[in-house]
């Protein structure tokens, strides 16, 4: 109890940045771009919950309905809410200039970001938000601290909060976080909460190389193909070299 | 087809430049498995000029529309993502089947006379290749490819007097801009290619006029039959056709592994960073350049800065490289295959290699400990290696060459 006295002492005390660069240890996502039903809760999630402020512009609507097995007339219905014919991009629907006035950075566009930060990152980050009332948002981030976006998934998984320690260096006492605690509860359960962003995460895995799965089945067949050839080409040189003595 | 073909060998000396060239090119017969890597670069170079032009009719070279370009080629384009893939694949096995083609050199001297011209044409196709390598690597104009040129580039101002003035001319611009990136494409697809299309006719005429090495190091032009040609060797046509392709064949199964498999190689053959488009504002956290050119970067950082200058870092990267090309002359011994040399070169060599990885891992790492001690012994050792040539190789003990080479038909 006296901890966690301190602990919230220190949380309405102490500012964010004190806190500074924390090496996040990540969470392994095991999202799998083969699993179509995942891949569509995950398509479902982005649209609801990513792309009011974040664009996926090098992403075409009718690819990922073609590649997820959705039929046009249900991508039209469900997913594309901002408008657009098929064969657009996913742009978002919030003006550059006023993110940047809003958040202080416009939101990056996330066609690419599974391949920029590795989807364990994004696994942990959609996972690691905590209260923080220093910040304009009220919550920050233990993998990206001070990050500018707030808790979208707040009403789902809740607002956390950080456990911290008092650690004594070079004769200074700073609190430092040690993990997350439970915090105001959201709708889902945590279990359910982490399958919604490693769905999300799964799709976001999909959109940064809509071709991977495909490129891999085409790969185990073009290897078989050069083994055998490689055969054959032995037997040839074989053949040849048997008059070399 | 015969009467076509003499009908043109009247006109052009086609039967006579195949059969100099390939054909009737005796080489020794027993070759062994390091000898692929010189057709496997003549095939990775076709290999990088077909995918390339195919790249160039969709890649836009332009700050602004570059890097989506290279997006629309992966998504958009028929296949795009395919050619993309050899060709990013294909600038790294350009280097791995290089450096062991260079490396197959070191093992059986094939640089000593009378190849030195030979091992010179090859040295200036390797660096030739590194800046075909530097200004291909800006074009996707990622992150990584943004801070990459800029810190590149930035070493040519070094120099004093010229350097800050060289630095703007080589950009075109007051720092890495859409100027640099127009002027790196052209350099990428039309300057650098024909000087290496050029370099590699000169390597292969000069190796078909000297004859191959083998090794054993010794020279079969010794040993010659009653009709002209060294006993010891055989027409490159069929047999070596058909060797070479079984080699392509082995090569193709690695290669496509990593093109469908791993094409960004675990982040070393395609960086993270990457793809993020180049933003001038924001550094990635850790600057690194490709593989290929770690072991030079580490000696780079592993020289501090003194008399308020960073240039002997540079100067010590260029000498590394300076090095290579006097190797003919750094090498005293009597013999040439590491078959019949004394275990200081057997020793030293092995070191060479181990030193030359770890020199290339210290590169990728950020500059602290134990990287950064490890790069000062490595610059070090690198040095010893090849300025202590001409002393340890005479005094090195040495077994006798055989008269003839030595081959087991199997």
């Amino acid at each position: 109890m006296l901890i966690k006295k301190i602990v919230l002492a220190a949380a309405m005390l102490v500012p964010a940045a004190a806190f500074g660069e924390s090496a996040v240890q990540l969470d392994h996502a095991g999202t799998d771009i083969h699993n179509d039903a995942s891949l569509q809760r995950g398509a479902r999630n982005f649209v609801n919950y990513c792309l009011g402020c974040h664009s996926a512009q090098y992403v075409r609507w009718n690819r990922v309905a073609a590649d997820l097995g959705i039929g046009e007339a249900e991508l039209e219905q469900y997913l594309m809410f901002t408008g657009g014919k098929p064969f657009d991009t996913m742009h978002s629907a919030m003006p550059r200039a006023q993110a940047i006035e809003w958040f202080g950075v416009a939101p990056p566009d996330l066609s690419l970001i599974a391949r920029s930060r590795g989807v364990d990152y994004l696994y942990t980050f959609l996972r690691s938000y905590y209260a923080d009332p220093s910040r304009p948002t009220g919550v920050n981030n233990l993998v990206l601290p001070n990050a500018a976006m707030p808790h979208v998934l707040a009403g789902l998984q809740g607002v956390r909060t950080a456990r911290l320690e008092l650690v004594t260096h070079e004769g200074q006492t700073t609190p430092h976080i040690v993990g997350l605690g439970e915090g105001s509860p959201g709708t889902l359960s945590a279990a359910e909460y982490d399958e919604l962003v490693r769905d999300t995460v799964n799709f976001l895995d999909y959109i940064g190389e809509p071709v991977k799965a495909k490129r891999q089945s085409m790969g185990i067949w073009v290897t078989l193909f050069l083994l055998v050839f490689w055969l054959f080409t032995y037997l040839l040189k074989k053949e040849y070299w048997k008059d070399i003595h | 087809m015969k009467a076509l073909l003499g009908w043109i060998d009247d006109r052009f000396p086609l039967t006579q430049m195949w059969n100099e060239q390939w054909g009737k090119y005796y080489a020794p017969k027993n070759l062994n498995n390091w000898y692929y890597f010189g057709s496997l670069s003549l095939f990775v170079l076709v290999l990088q000029i077909l995918t390339g032009i195919f790249l160039t009719m969709n890649y836009k070279p332009a700050a602004a529309e570059a890097f989506g370009s290279v997006e629309y080629i992966m998504r958009d384009v028929e296949w795009g993502w395919l050619i993309r893939y050899l060709h990013s694949t294909g600038a790294s096995a350009f280097f791995v089947v290089v450096y062991l083609h260079m490396f197959r050199a070191m093992l059986y001297g094939s640089y000593r006379k009378p190849r030195e011209l030979l091992w010179i044409f090859g040295m200036v196709i390797y660096l030739v290749l590194m800046g075909e390598a530097f200004f291909g690597y800006l074009l996707p104009w990622g992150n990584m490819s943004y801070w990459g040129a800029q810190v590149i580039v930035s070493l040519f101002g070094t120099l004093p007097v010229i350097g800050s003035g060289l630095v703007e001319w080589i950009r075109g611009d007051f720092y890495i801009s859409d100027i640099t990136l127009n002027r790196f494409f052209a350099l990428h697809v039309i300057a650098l290619p024909l000087v290496l299309i050029f370099l590699v006719v000169a390597h292969l005429l000069a190796l078909h006029e000297v004859g191959s090495n083998n090794p054993d190091g010794i020279e079969v032009k010794k040993n010659k039959g009653p009709d002209g040609h060294p006993l010891d060797s055989i027409p490159s046509h069929p047999y070596y056709s058909v060797k070479d392709l079984m080699g392509l064949a082995s090569f193709l199964v690695l290669f496509c592994g990593v093109v469908f498999f791993a094409p960004a190689f675990g982040g070393l053959f395609l960086e993270a960073p990457n793809f993020e488009p180049a933003n001038p504002m924001q550094t990635p956290p850790h600057i690194a350049p490709v593989w290929y050119f770690t072991p030079f970067y580490a000696m780079l950082r592993a020289v501090p800065a003194f008399f308020g200058t960073q240039i002997w870092g540079v100067l010590v990267m260029g000498a590394a490289i300076v090095l290579l090309f006097f190797l003919p002359w750094l090498d005293r011994a009597p013999v040439k295959s590491i078959r019949y040399r004394g275990p200081l070169y057997k020793v030293g060599l092995a070191l060479f290699v181990v030193c030359f990885v770890t020199l290339g891992y210290c590169g990728l790492k950020p500059a602290v400990e134990p990287f950064k001690t490890l790069s000062v012994v490595g610059t070090i050792y690198y040095f010893a290696f090849f300025l202590l040539m001409p002393w340890y190789t005479r005094i090195d003990s040495h077994k006798p060459e055989p008269q003839r080479v030595k081959y087991h038909a199997h």
